[in-house]
């Protein structure tokens, strides 16, 4: 393949995603995934109420938003990992509401987690051929007789080395993946998820724990997704990554999306300042010495 | 004084015995379930128990031929790990240990009960069942081997019966192991929502691997009846624990652990009571009547298992880089 070469450090954006103007739900020009009235409650707690939300195909999509915004919830909805209360999405104009996970992986829409599960105990090998769709000796009753599927696992073989050298894992090959490095286990997450052929690959934050050195490689890593024609859809709680190779980025606060944009407009979105630093960040608080001292006498009450 | 000639030889009397093939096919059971799947299996007394009723009462009640038997003890299992499998396997591992554990109790219990009696015979159990299985002995009449092994015509059909099955079971399980469906049920073991998110159905994978090493521990129960009666007390709690304690002796995801493993435990628990009986006989242990050395064998089995788990959790075929590694 191709993708051998550095990709330059200024990464081409897709624009003109979108029609109208960039509001929360606003319509794509080609979307991929489609959510509407997804809603889902834990509890006394909604921790995610979307109402309509596009993803636009063939770019690199950001989810951010604070903790708690319903961020990693919604994924776990919109890969099957989760139930919502009510809503309904469609993928490649096909519904996937209440379908299981393990169908909407087949379907191309593969997620990696934000705690990376790397099957420690299998190699890194291993890892990558289980991530391959389709194989026949996956059935109980052909596995007896390797006839059936030899062929297409050194087919399966030779696509996963491929994968690997670009990740530059290909000399840890038969090590357990348990040896690995948290960074090398994203690395060895990401390359796994892409052994699958997805057309949407859905990053629950890729760059958690990972560290600097290893990070401008991860992010060649996701850009390279976009060349090859997938489309990404990723949680980062990193700015400065978010900036710099997202296209579209949709910004979530208590379960809602609160606002959406290209990454540099929708940074000045007041809606987003307000979700990440609170409503009355720029009000002066000011000191209440009524208050306080009240404080101070409830405090010394309760050491009493 | 002590006849360690006896000790010995009865002790190596279990090594090929029936019995010792019967646990080790119960323990690649679950090897298949615990060592590679991840399920936590506690009811492989129930499914040993399923395989010995359903061949005894089948050949006893309806005069089935021993293939029909064979086929009603493997369908029992079939569906009691359906029953067992279908509420539990969407559930964390846990519940799969409770439902197991009780449901075991539950099936002995159900051949125990007075109720039944014309078709279970109650506590008293059954006998006379083998006579379909022993008329396609094709060994002539009488007595083969040598030393300690020196068995009948009928002794030496089950052994040889037995141990074939075992080492079927064996490269059956060898080869789908290495083959991608074992690499996607030890995917399961290591982590299920990762496997599941790669396009794998999880649920059908664990109910595969839970039939699976219910119809072996289900074979298991048959030939374990053929050298004895079928008594429904045998079926408790600590057969499962026996088992278990087979498999993290030999290894839990190893092929031959499982034999190894049912080989020198069988050996091992048969030189012990040997030993304590004789030596109580002797007077070695005046504090010890020979009732309490009976029960002495097992207390040693329990110190066995827990110097295993302390000092080689790996068990004897396990590979020690896995142990580097877990959590």
């Amino acid at each position: 393949m191709s993708n051998n070469t550095v990709p330059s450090n200024k990464p081409i954006k897709s624009t003109d995603l979108h029609i109208g103007e960039a509001a929360p739900g606003c319509k794509k020009r080609d979307p991929i995934l489609v959510a509407d009235g997804v809603s889902r409650t834990f509890g006394g707690l909604k921790a995610v109420d979307v109402d309509h939300v596009e993803i636009p195909r063939g770019a690199i999509t950001a989810l951010i938003g604070p903790n708690g915004a319903g961020k990693t919830t919604l994924f776990n909805l919109l890969t099957g990992f989760d139930k919502p209360d009510t809503g309904s999405w469609t993928f490649e104009g096909r519904s996937l509401s209440g379908m299981p996970a393990f169908k909407v992986a087949r379907m191309g829409q593969v997620r990696t987690f934000q705690l990376t599960k790397a099957l420690g105990l299998l190699t890194v090998m291993d890892n990558m051929l289980l991530g391959a769709k389709g194989q026949t000796g996956e059935n109980l009753f052909r596995a007896i007789f390797p006839f059936f599927w030899r062929k297409q696992e050194e087919d399966n073989r030779a696509r996963a080395i491929d994968i690997l050298e670009r990740f530059k894992l290909d000399t840890k090959k038969d090590d357990y993946a348990a040896s690995l490095s948290g960074g090398q286990r994203k690395l060895l997450e990401m390359a796994r998820a892409l052994m699958s052929e997805p057309t949407l690959v859905m990053l629950d934050e890729p760059m958690a724990g990972v560290n600097p050195a290893l990070t401008q490689s991860l992010l060649d890593h996701i850009l390279n997704l976009k060349t090859q024609g997938m489309t990404v859809l990723f949680v980062e709680h990193d700015m400065h990554m978010v900036r710099h190779i997202a296209d579209w980025v949709i910004v979530m606060a208590e379960g809602k999306v609160v606002a959406e944009g290209d990454p540099h407009e929708v940074m000045r979105n007041p809606a987003v300042i307000d979700a990440y630093l609170g409503q009355h960040h720029d009000e002066d608080l000011g000191e209440d010495p009524a208050a306080e001292t009240e404080h101070v006498e409830a405090i010394k009450e309760l050491l009493d | 004084m002590i006849d360690w000639g006896a000790i010995f030889s009865n002790a190596a009397v279990e090594l090929i015995s029936p019995t010792t093939a019967a646990y080790a096919l119960a323990a690649l059971g679950l090897a298949i379930h615990f060592g590679y799947t991840g399920l936590l299996n506690f009811g492989q007394a129930g499914f040993m128990a399923l395989g010995a009723y359903g061949f005894a009462i089948s050949t006893l009640s309806f005069g089935f031929p021993v293939w029909g038997a064979v086929l009603v003890g493997v369908g029992a299992s079939v569906v009691f790990a359906l029953i067992l499998g279908i509420p539990t396997l969407r559930l964390r591992a846990d519940y799969l240990a409770i439902v197991t554990i009780a449901a075991a109790e539950i099936v002995r219990l159900l051949f125990t009960t007075n109720t039944f009696e014309p078709l279970t015979g109650s506590a008293n159990g059954l006998s006379g069942y083998k006579g379909g299985f022993s008329s396609l002995n094709p060994i002539p009449e009488g007595t083969y081997g040598f030393g300690p092994f020196e068995y009948n015509a009928y002794d030496w059909w089950l052994r040889i019966v037995a141990w074939t099955i075992v080492v079927l079971a064996c490269l059956l399980t060898w080869q789908i192991m290495r083959s991608p469906w074992g690499r996607v049920i030890k995917g399961i073991r290591e982590d299920e929502d990762a496997v599941r998110a790669l396009g794998k159905n999880v649920y059908s994978y664990k109910m595969q691997s839970l039939i699976l090493g219910g119809v072996f521990g289900t074979i298991a129960g048959m030939i374990f009846v053929l050298p004895r009666a079928v008594v429904p007390s045998n079926y408790q709690t600590s057969l499962t624990f026996f088992i278990y304690a087979i498999l993290l002796l030999g290894g839990a995801s190893t092929i031959l652990g499982p034999v190894i493993g049912s080989m020198i435990f069988w050996v091992l628990l048969s030189f012990f009571s040997g030993f304590i009986a004789r030596a109580v006989e002797a007077g070695w242990l005046p504090f010890m009547t020979s009732i309490q050395a009976g029960q002495l064998r097992f207390i040693l089995v329990g110190v066995a298992i827990m110097l295993i788990v302390i000092f080689r959790p790996q068990g004897i075929f396990g590979n020690k880089k896995e142990l580097a590694f877990v959590k």
